[in-house]
């Protein structure tokens, strides 16, 4: 598998009042081809930042402070942001699915005319052609009738139809990477889980790779091949999916995962919550972001600054220092 | 491709399709008062476009035989000093009174609405030096600020309308940049940009039709301003030049002769209320059917 997107040390920082916030501090990471990446992490961990860093969308007082993100041999972070070349990478080749699908569309638009957008913009199609294909689009992502459906507002569709629309607007061009932020996160369980269904289908079809950022590890267990663990600004954990789920070995991922029930665990067990909160992210201190509510927490942690990520298993990358093989408890013990 | 995927089972039902125009002039037409002034709207609509057939004498040939008669079955609201007939020079104004207030508001409300989403848009500097101007503007009365224009300008119906065009741009600039800035921080907005759309496209395409509906509010509502304004400045002289039939310097001309042809102020008087009254009626119902919170309902 050939190497699609690689983040070098990507840092976001937001200019606030009270000082800066750095929301993604140094996130590096890749993407193959055809490949199905999840990008896990709590509410302003920096997950959304780091990929709306990657199509360039911060707007003021946010800014890209340093790294490189090299799509096809070029660093899009050298393109001007709104300037023709960016914007011929957004939409075309990397897109990108919101959280929100009932205000992710124009309320005063027809699907139709926003879903052909893109096809006129980026694919120069003729009108006539462009609405073919939308419609064309609307039942692959199973949208009955879409020939009567394409002239509706948005208001005439439901919340998961709404994202059917957004998932096919995505896709609509073709691109080489769908990014979707959250895109399941506003809707109810069962439609969940025929939109995830239906978007493997899709990016398998469409041979496109998929990054989706979640906070919900369920959804990348069953979808993703690799995921990256994102905590204050900096990702703590990557490796395989089976990997990380069998053998989690940063202290973060290993709570996040008791937080989760199981079927097959025996009754009566109690779920254990990560205590403490996640640190404000203005002026950070240089040891680990997660020391406060770490339990695996050893002396050297307090004295040397946050690890890079060091492997620990092939392709298994951690940021600690403590050795997360043995329960704190027992440590204790000893 | 064209297989099409098998829909869902329990997939949600869309809710019932509302025709929004259907809807719209449904709430429109509600109240009775809003059909009165768009009947009054329409009349005098036809008015000025067919004054030359409907006025039943010429409006700027003086008659000094028959001049100051009062209201009678030949001249139906009598005529005045110089022995023109009232009526047609009434039919006459509507002409000019539209026709001022029409250009006026477009005039203005293109200008404003562009130079606001601009400022709204792309804040930062453009802004400052936009928003700063519109305010300065605004530190003026309308009519204070028009009055002023006109006199350097000097009178005559064009330079009304660039007066009067100055005047009103700070409101239109005003309400579209406050629209720009609170319909730019929406989520589709950045999801257009997100598909490789230019600043161009997301101003025009997405932002404007959303903002379209207060702005048509607002345009109904400054009409009747506007004509009054224009009525206003006739009044002080500083209008529409002398033959031109302008309702405002008809009500100056006429108050010499309040005592004796109180009809020469009264009629013109009337006719400026009416229009007036009508547009603010239809600017009010328009603000109805346009409020987006029915968008969808009924």
């Amino acid at each position: 598998m050939t190497e699609l997107l690689r983040v070098n040390g990507l840092v976001t920082q937001f200019n606030t009042e009270s000082g800066v916030v750095k929301a993604c501090d140094g996130v590096s990471y890749y993407i193959n081809e055809q490949e199905i990446v999840g990008l896990v992490g709590e509410s302003g961990c920096g997950k959304s930042v780091s990929q709306l860093s990657v199509m360039q969308l911060i707007s003021a007082p946010g800014k890209i402070a340093g790294g490189e993100v090299i799509f096809d041999g070029q660093n899009l972070l050298d393109y001007q942001a709104n300037g023709p070349q960016m914007r011929s990478v957004r939409g075309a080749k990397i897109a990108m699915i919101f959280q929100e699908p009932m205000t992710s569309l124009n309320p005063v638009l027809t699907i139709g005319q926003q879903l052909t957008e893109m096809l006129v913009i980026h694919m120069k199609m003729s009108a006539d052609a462009a609405r073919k294909r939308a419609i064309e689009l609307m039942g692959l992502v199973g949208i009955p009738a879409a020939d009567s459906r394409i002239d509706d507002y948005p208001h005439h569709f439901s919340g998961g139809m709404r994202q059917r629309v957004m998932i096919a607007m995505g896709l609509s061009c073709n691109p080489k990477i769908l990014i979707a932020d959250e895109p399941t996160t506003a809707l109810d369980v069962t439609t969940q889980a025929q939109l995830l269904e239906m978007m493997r289908d899709m990016v398998e079809r469409f041979r496109t790779s998929l990054v989706i950022v979640t906070h919900n590890l369920g959804v990348v267990a069953r979808y993703a091949q690799r995921i990256y663990i994102m905590y204050a600004g900096r990702i703590v954990e990557s490796g395989m999916t089976k990997d990380i789920f069998a053998k989690p070995r940063h202290p973060y991922t290993i709570g996040l995962l008791k937080c989760i029930p199981r079927l097959d665990e025996e009754e009566g067990t109690k779920l254990v919550p990560i205590e403490g909160l996640p640190p404000n992210l203005i002026n950070m201190p240089a040891t680990c972001a997660f020391l406060p509510r770490c339990s695996y927490k050893i002396e050297k942690c307090y004295k040397e600054p946050w690890p890079e990520l060091t492997p620990v298993n092939g392709d298994h990358f951690i940021r600690c220092y403590a050795n997360t093989e043995v329960k704190p408890s027992e440590s204790k013990k000893r | 491709m064209v297989e099409q995927r098998k829909p869902e089972e329990g997939f949600q039902e869309a809710p019932p399709r509302v025709n929004e125009w259907r809807r719209f002039w449904k709430v429109f037409l509600q109240r009775k008062i809003v059909i009165f002034g768009l009947v009054v709207f329409l009349l005098l609509v036809i008015t000025a476009l067919f004054a030359g057939l409907l006025a039943p004498f010429d409006p700027y040939k003086n008659v000094l035989p028959d001049s100051l008669q009062q209201p009678s079955g030949k001249h139906w609201l009598g005529t005045d000093i110089q022995g023109r007939d009232t009526l047609s020079r009434l039919i006459f104004g509507t002409r000019t009174a539209l026709m001022v207030g029409f250009i006026t508001v477009i005039t203005s409300a293109v200008i404003g609405v562009t130079l606001g989403l601009a400022a709204g848009f792309f804040g930062g500097i453009p802004s400052m030096v936009i928003m700063r101007i519109m305010d300065s503007l605004m530190c003026f009365p309308m009519l204070v600020l028009a009055m002023l224009l006109a006199a350097v300008l000097g009178g005559g119906i064009q330079n009304v309308i660039i007066a009067l065009s100055v005047a009103s741009l700070p409101g239109y600039a005003r309400v579209m940049n406050g629209l720009t800035l609170s319909i730019r921080e929406n989520d589709y907005i950045m999801a257009e940009r997100s598909i490789g759309a230019s600043n161009w496209r997301a101003m025009v395409r997405h932002i404007l039709p959303n903002a379209l509906p207060p702005m048509i509010v607002l345009v109904t509502l400054q009409l009747g301003g506007i004509i009054l304004a224009e009525a206003g400045l006739s009044f002080l002289g500083i209008g529409i030049k002398p033959p031109g039939a302008a309702w405002g310097a008809m009500v100056t001309d006429g108050s010499r002769f309040l005592r004796t042809s109180p009809i020469l102020t009264i009629a013109p008087g009337v006719a400026i209320m009416l229009v007036v009254f009508a547009f603010n009626m239809v600017g009010d119902g328009l603000r109805d059917a346009l409020d987006p919170r029915l968008r969808g309902l009924l």
